[in-house]
């Protein structure tokens, strides 16, 4: 299929290609970037006028569910819902039921996503079997299987032992590993930051010192095995300050935030808003401010949407009973916005946050646009509303802290490989 | 943040879900209707009509007799019909869900709900869900607050020290795990106290306790010294998660409340204690059945208080 996208402004993080021109596509990629291509006759036009080219986003924490919870969300369902987003590739949390811990189980993931036509799914292996933190996963064959590397999802992995093995092993091969780092013992039964909040509601917390102490240890061991760790979801200023130095000092360290702790404090809590029961918590404004300017200055490499569909029955229940977790795909892009827009970041900058570094931290040739490469296209409109409620949302978990919200950025088409697999209204 | 659900759009009480929240003029109101009420139990038809035809349901989650039985009490003595329900030995142990339990209960056409549950928020949770023609009432939820108890604690401190504007109060103990201590501190915090101490070890005070407007001691000495009113706390045993505490013993030796130790507060002190108490634990004998000691006019207050609550949310 060849199409021609007329009039829009393309915007390349990646290259600093800001400009309104036409972009043209063949057999999948990208063919010409303001200049057509000679003999090119496009089968379909596209009308971007005011609308945004940018290239496909890229999450780096979704959880599709399947298998085991296709109750919660299926595979075709959140595929569904990325695309809705802008999203054109996405890492998946390993933990499922079973975990993805077996080449077999991640070969089948990898099959059904392909056949479903949509977003570009891209593995997150188990780091331990059974993410039980006990014995290590087949790493070669699992990343023979497809998975780009390997993590514990939210499981603990108590034993330091193992954890410096994990380390080791992965670091013989390269293999990346990532990590959200929480102190298990000391943030085992919490639900909210241990804060004024907390305090207030008479809610366990869970202190910095959860994050930092894990966050010491991961550093520690990494000096010795010289591995390459990807820090996920960071919730405090002390985390990150610790990060910014551990970077200082020449450590393979990246980070990512979430859209929720982008925006979002403890406060946000309100009347036990079991939409805000997040993992980790959401943590003090002063936290939220410095997660904010960390972004902006390059220590937190990417956002992601920490995408966790949650059955509307889990969440009406006593804020501590409920489950953890909150969708996200589609609003990655106007959160991203909204978070430029507040901090004066140049659109293209904000963009690179969700296209050209999460891509780096996955190590795929993906979030930029060049002419041969993959047309894996977000086109949306920047200046449009959209209000954030269940008709809104093609996910299947329709829980959010974001409910209600008047958020500007709305996807109009999301092309991979040059297919159109999204467009607003069809 | 939404507004305050516990109002109705005529700034009326509705439920009674927490004392955060609530203004003084509510808190007042709410001890003044109780003081009317406080002689109704004295006299020999102890019954007033303002609740007849209603429907109450305790709906405890939690075991408890005392809280219930009151609440029981008051609500006869509005005339109400009482249905008390002891669900944590019953659908939810089939697995039934909070909200599920409720809106079958609401079928049957309650009109107030008093909640008891073991985790914060979830008399929140079901105001939130009910009719608006149904009132809840919070009998303690988890560590969050127990308001009716923090009112019959302030009521019972205008008792005998008449006024606020000029007394030191200090909370003694298991502050993270006590409800009751979060509903007092608010409570006295809004009527004008200038002054709420909270004393215990550090692995029983929250974290960010002092945001509540609170002074934190460790040492009971520096803690007692000059305050008028001392609510002694019960370890809550039941919600503590690890090693808070050496031993029961050490506590005591620190923190339990001992004729030596009540010498440090002011000569005409009162002692007040939520209950159940433990003896030899957080307060000695002797102070428990001494002349400081207020804790059984507590429980009597704690009737009129309910009935003042129940009457005021029914009528809103």
């Amino acid at each position: 299929m060849k199409i021609h996208i007329r009039g829009g402004r393309v915007i390349d993080p990646a290259s600093g290609l800001d400009a309104v021109q036409d972009l043209y596509i063949a057999e999948g990629r990208i063919a010409g970037l303001g200049k057509r291509p000679e003999g090119f006759r496009p089968e379909h036009e596209i009308d971007a006028s005011n609308l945004v080219i940018c290239p496909g986003l890229i999450d780096l924490a979704v959880r599709l569910r399947e298998p085991g919870y296709e109750h919660i969300a299926t595979l075709e369902s959140e595929m569904n819902a990325a695309v809705a987003g802008g999203v054109t590739s996405l890492a998946c949390l390993p933990d499922t039921d079973p975990p993805l811990d077996e080449p077999g189980l991640v070969e089948m993931l990898k099959h059904r996503a392909r056949n479903l036509n949509q977003a570009r799914v891209y593995p997150l292996g188990a780091l331990t079997q059974g993410l039980r933190g006990e014995r290590l996963t087949e790493m070669a064959e699992l990343t023979e299987a497809g998975c780009i590397a390997f993590t514990q999802a939210d499981a603990p992995l108590v034993d330091t032992a193992v954890l410096m093995s994990a380390l080791q092993y992965a670091s013989t091969f390269d293999y990346r590993v990532w990590l959200r780092p929480q102190e298990h013992f000391l943030g085992r039964g919490g639900v909210a930051h241990d804060g004024q909040v907390a305090t207030r509601l008479g809610l366990a917390g869970i202190p910095v010192s959860a994050e930092t102490i894990a966050i010491a240890t991961i550093l520690h061991l990494m000096r010795d095995t010289d591995a390459r760790v990807h820090f996920c979801r960071i919730s405090s200023a002390a985390g990150l300050a610790m990060l910014r130095e551990a970077r200082a000092q020449g450590l393979k360290v990246t980070c990512d935030l979430s859209i929720h702790h982008l925006h979002l404090s403890e406060m946000d809590i309100g009347y036990y808003d079991s939409n805000c029961h997040l993992v980790p918590p959401l943590r003090s404004q002063r936290d939220r401010d410095a997660l904010r300017a960390g972004l902006s200055d390059g220590t937190i490499d990417a956002l992601c949407s920490d995408h966790t569909p949650v059955d509307e029955d889990a969440k009406q229940l006593p804020f501590a009973e409920s489950d953890a977790g909150a969708t996200g795909l589609e609003l990655l892009l106007p959160l991203t916005l909204k978070w430029g827009e507040e901090s004066a970041i140049p659109l293209a900058a904000a963009l690179a946050r969700i296209t050209c570094e999460p891509a780096r931290i996955l190590g795929i040739q993906a979030g930029r646009l060049s002419v041969g490469g993959d047309a894996d296209l977000c086109v949306f409109d920047p200046d449009s509303y959209w209000r954030i409620d269940a008709q809104s949302l093609r996910s299947m978990g329709k829980n959010t802290p974001f409910f209600k919200w008047e958020l500007r950025g709305q996807v109009h088409y999301t092309l991979v490989e040059g297919q159109v697999v999204y467009a607003l209204g069809r | 943040m939404t507004a305050n659900p516990q109002l109705n759009a005529r700034g009326e009480l509705t439920h009674l879900l927490d004392i955060e929240g609530l203004p003084a003029s509510i808190l007042w109101q709410i001890l003044d209707t109780a003081r009317s009420f406080v002689s109704i139990g004295e006299r020999e038809v102890k019954k007033v009509p303002l609740l007849r035809g209603k429907s109450v349901f305790n709906l405890f989650f939690e075991a408890s007799t005392r809280t219930r039985t009151t609440f029981e009490i008051a609500a006869k003595r509005l005339s109400a019909d009482v249905i008390n329900l002891n669900i944590s030995t019953s659908s939810q142990n089939k697995g039934e869900r909070v909200l599920d339990t409720v809106a079958n209960l609401a079928a049957m056409n309650a009109d107030l709900f008093v909640v008891r549950h073991a985790q914060s928020g979830a008399a929140h949770l079901i105001a939130k869900h009910v009719s608006p023609d149904i009132h809840v009432i919070n009998a303690g939820d988890g560590r969050h607050e127990h308001p009716t108890q923090g009112l019959l604690d302030v009521f019972t401190i205008r008792h005998y020290k008449n006024e606020f504007s000029n007394l030191r109060v200090a909370i003694v103990g298991d502050v993270l795990h006590s409800r009751v201590a979060r509903s007092q501190i608010h409570a006295l915090a809004r009527l004008g106290c200038p002054e709420i101490r909270a004393i215990g070890p550090r692995t029983l005070l929250p974290r960010d306790i002092g945001a509540l407007g609170v002074h934190v001691y460790h040492d009971m000495a520096a803690g007692l010294k000059d305050v008028d009113v001392i609510t002694m706390l019960r370890l809550q045993n039941e919600r503590m998660q690890g090693p808070l505490l050496p031993s029961p013993q050490e506590f005591f030796k620190n923190y339990g409340l001992t004729p030596e130790k009540l010498a440090f507060a002011r000569p005409d002190a009162i002692v007040l204690h939520p209950g159940p108490i433990n003896r030899g634990v957080e307060i000695d004998s002797s102070v428990a059945d001494g002349s400081q000691s207020v804790i059984l006019p507590q429980v009597t207050f704690g009737i009129a208080i309910r009935m003042a609550v129940m009457s005021m949310v029914a009528s809103s």
